[in-house]
């Protein structure tokens, strides 16, 4: 395997008492999309938290471009360029869809993509430039929420169900956008229960199931595992 | 009562209510961006008041005492907050803030303060003194509690109000203090006689609340600053730094607490507790605009000061009574129409 560029070994995550990650491990290698499957609360989303620093693991190693990036501030991680975008988005709900992206640009180290690139691979986020980030649809969030990442010089994008609660049609708009930043090189984390929709995308493929990973391999290797598919998919 | 003394009590409610639209729009300031209901803001304004007062004596004020306590305070803090995480460059701006800078000032101030250069040199080193203790205060403080909840927070905050008001005992003394005006100019206005100093407080009431609009509205640092306040989680995601915004709300919440002390140093006598009554009323006006409309708290303000000179004139005994009690209607309304506020994870 070639040298990894984000490597996890054996995390361990709590929230208070209840252990959520068990000495979970797996790496992605350098411009490959990985899903991370599972059902609801193995701890998917405790995983990109970790990574980030957002709840930082009791134990454990998180390196990034080998360098070791265990628990730190999310906000440095950030600027190394990890970026999660969140299920909730969390983008500015103040501030206009311009200046959400103008404030990531400025806070970034080194520039990523421009405006304009951004307003080319989104248009709808150049038509709705001017509104609120609390006037725009849904997939406009989830739009607005990932270019936010984009202008920022993120290297390794995290991204924790960007289809969830959207109308089938944004979501095959997200899906082509996710496919579109992939062939530009990017290594993209994806989790998601849309199992379907995660497989159309990846390159490897890990289920996760109480905390550990249980199946590691290529969309492929998985559609063919009816076992670990109805085992832990329940599909 | 006449119409003369109707345009006094109006122009002594408007003067005052000034300094508590300054103080109201720090209080929204410091709520929004770190959730931190900041009771010692009062605390500034006696601080600023009496730190004036004693350089305008050609004396040294025992507040660069505190200044220096605060420093090294807020030094072992954050060498403790940040031990995981410290390099030379975040070292050096560590001590630069906690460490050099007040001794700067101190030594300044030691230099100075008996030369008497006149009080706009004395209300510099006064502001000087008191606005970096906001940001000291905040990285001793609040900095380390960043996460806890609001109701946690006011605790901290009450306890940093009393801390304080014991503090300003023991430096100032239990004698008040009253300070040259910055002008001995005096307006005639009709029945009005407008002292030049009230001229001084509405004029950098105007130009703070401008200044204030300016930043917020159409700087992107002014405008981190609105995003962290509505999303924390938000603003570290895309690399924002947090603390640094709580730090920034709490050194204007300091300049501004010692603005306001030292514009009303010259029209009343100050004692090292008489910032908590004055802050109070800021935050019956910070209030009534929710904690979140600058603009509200700011005309609320105007009107605080005006109920606050009027029950002065009919009802002086009750006079606080009667500014304090304009909050119930206010609150009743508020969790009337809006419920229980929602409060961000």
């Amino acid at each position: 395997m070639a040298e990894a560029f984000l490597e996890v070994e054996n995390l361990n995550t709590y929230y208070g008492d209840s252990h959520i990650l068990k000495d979970l491990s797996f790496k992605i290698r350098r411009g490959e999309t990985v899903a991370l499957l599972g059902r609801n609360g193995v701890g998917k989303t405790t995983t990109l938290k970790s990574i980030v620093g957002w709840v930082p693991p009791r134990s454990g190693r998180v390196s990034f471009e080998g360098r070791n990036v265990t628990g730190q501030e999310m906000m440095k991680n950030a600027r190394l360029g990890i970026s999660l975008v969140p299920e909730e988005r969390r983008i500015f709900t103040n501030l206009t869809v311009f200046e959400n992206l103008k404030l990531a640009t400025v806070t970034a180290q080194k520039p990523g993509w421009s405006l304009q690139d951004v307003y080319d691979h989104f248009p709808r986020l150049q038509e709705r430039a001017t509104n609120k980030g609390d006037e725009i649809s849904g997939g406009e969030k989830q739009m607005l929420a990932i270019a936010r990442a984009l202008v920022q010089d993120t290297k390794l994008l995290l991204l924790d169900e960007p289809t969830e609660g959207l109308a089938p049609l944004i979501v095959r708009e997200v899906e082509a956008i996710i496919r579109e930043i992939k062939s530009k090189g990017m290594t993209i984390l994806l989790v998601e229960q849309n199992f379907y929709s995660a497989l159309a995308v990846a390159d490897r493929c890990y289920i996760i199931d109480q905390g550990t990973i249980k199946f590691e391999g290529t969309p492929d290797q998985l559609r063919g595992n009816t076992e670990v598919l109805s085992r832990y998919l329940h599909v | 009562m006449d119409a003369d003394i109707f345009l006094i009590l109006l122009q002594d409610g408007v003067v005052n209510g000034a300094i508590y639209a300054l103080l109201a729009l720090s209080l929204v300031l410091v709520f929004a961006v770190t959730r931190v209901i900041f009771i010692p803001q009062g605390e500034f304004v006696a601080f600023g008041a009496l730190s004036y007062a004693t350089l305008d004596l050609g004396r040294t004020p025992r507040s660069i005492w505190l200044l220096l306590a605060l420093g090294a305070a807020a030094t072992v803090c954050g060498l403790w907050t940040q031990r995981r995480t410290l390099n030379r460059t975040a070292l050096a701006m560590l001590l630069s803030e906690t460490a050099v800078f007040p001794l700067a000032v101190a030594g300044l101030v030691l230099w100075l303060a008996p030369l008497k250069l006149g009080v706009a040199v004395e209300a510099i080193l006064a502001l000087a003194i008191v606005t970096p203790m906001g940001l000291l205060i905040y990285r001793v403080a609040f900095q380390p509690l960043a996460e806890a909840s609001v109701l946690v927070l006011l605790i901290a905050a009450v306890g940093v109000h009393l801390a304080l008001v014991g503090l300003g005992l023991v430096f100032f003394g239990p004698e008040g203090s009253r300070a040259t005006a910055f002008s001995s100019a005096n307006f005639t206005l009709g029945p009005l006689s407008v002292p030049g100093q009230a001229l001084w407080i509405l004029g950098f009431t105007a130009l703070l609340i401008v200044g204030l609009y300016l930043f917020f509205g159409f700087t992107l640092h002014g405008k981190a600053l609105r995003a962290t306040a509505v999303n924390r989680l938000g603003a570290r995601l895309v690399g924002i730094p947090t603390a640094d915004a709580g730090r920034i709300a709490f050194g204007l919440a300091g300049f501004i607490g010692a603005l306001s002390g030292v514009l009303i140093a010259p029209l009343t006598t100050v004692y090292y507790d008489s910032g908590f009554l004055i802050g109070l009323k800021g935050f019956v006006a910070a209030i009534v605009g929710g904690l979140v409309s600058y603009p509200i708290a700011a005309t609320a303000a105007i009107a605080v000061g005006c109920v606050e000179s009027f029950a002065s004139f009919w009802a002086s005994a009750f006079k606080e009574v009667i500014v304090f009690s304009v909050i119930v209607p206010v609150l009743l309304w508020l969790s009337l129409r809006s419920g229980a506020p929602a409060e961000e994870e």
